[in-house]
């Protein structure tokens, strides 16, 4: 099972990523730079979190308009899955990848901590591998994770099952709209979410909920 | 040259944070009578063009293409 990392400058969790990757499956993840047009054959593309281009004019505006992102969508067009977490899901919705925004946290603080976060969708192929409505943990680390999106939106999201992932429990950590962590695209191949699966993999992480994210994009059996 | 200003702001019902905390902000220092502030941002741009509506029609093209979120803002651009 092959993957990639989309790698721009001001991201600081591809570290993370690769290693998370390599150790589920099996095999480091290629790299991929932001001039690059073109990505090698892949089961899933993953973009990382960070601050890419110095959250300049907005979250993920910039690296958004790079080359690679274009070679991205060609990708997820074609039916590969694609990964975005946390600056990797800002990326994708002002990429057009994925419909909404994120906002500024309405606390106007970065929150750094472990929340809950609800599978509301366990259907599509990156939380097959969980049951619907399990809740599992997963570190948050932003300041502009705050979901926004028009009420036609909205209801099309929840509607049709894109809205994957929710904060439980009185978690949410940014005030986004209906409790929202991660969505999909409609054809089901491209996930954002704010939250960290990627460090919580392992007994040294303190826990592995998140690895049967990766497990189930990647087809690996638990 | 055409030097040219853009004013992006965002959509009305879209929920400010930070326009919300320089509200609570100018009202703790004692001014009175602040209502609603809402937080927007101006852009500054020099074009190499003649053309008014040409300089136009580009400008609008920016917002479109980076600017704005057109999602969540709206824009103006006005032409000196």
């Amino acid at each position: 099972m092959k993957s990639a990392v989309v790698l721009l400058p001001g991201l600081n969790r591809d570290r993370d990523m690769i290693a998370a990757l390599t150790k589920i499956s099996g095999k480091p993840p290629v790299t991929v730079w932001q001039t690059d047009t073109e990505i090698p054959d892949v089961d899933l593309i993953a973009i990382p979190g960070g601050f890419s281009f110095g959250d300049y004019l907005r979250c993920g505006a910039i690296a958004a308009r790079m080359p690679v992102m274009r070679a991205v969508a060609e990708k997820a067009a074609k039916g590969v899955a694609v990964i975005g977490v946390c600056n990797g899901f800002q990326i994708l919705v002002e990429a057009g990848l994925l419909p909404g925004a994120l906002m500024r946290n309405t606390s106007l603080k970065f929150v750094c901590r472990q929340i809950k976060l609800e599978v509301t969708n366990a259907n599509t192929m990156f939380t097959r591998r969980y049951q619907p409505g399990q809740i599992i943990r997963s570190p948050v680390a932003h300041h502009d994770g705050n979901y926004f999106a028009d009420a036609e939106t909205l209801a099309r999201l929840e509607g049709e099952g894109q809205v994957v992932f929710r904060y439980a429990e009185g978690t949410n950590p940014n005030g986004s709209i209906n409790d929202i962590a991660g969505i999909i695209n409609e054809q089901g191949n491209v996930l954002g979410l704010m939250p960290h699966p990627e460090n919580l993999i392992e007994a040294a992480h303190g826990g592995s909920d998140g690895r049967a994210l990766f497990e189930g994009a990647l087809g690996i059996a638990a | 040259m055409i030097k040219a200003r853009i004013t992006v702001t965002l959509k009305n019902g879209v929920l400010d944070p930070q326009g919300k905390a320089i509200e609570h902000a100018l009202s703790g220092m004692g001014f009175g009578g602040v209502g609603a502030v809402r937080q927007g941002k101006v852009f500054d741009v020099e074009l190499a063009e003649s053309d008014k509506a040409k300089a136009e029609a580009d400008l609008k093209a920016m917002c479109d293409k980076l600017l704005a979120n057109t999602v969540i803002e709206n824009y103006a651009v006005e032409i000196a």
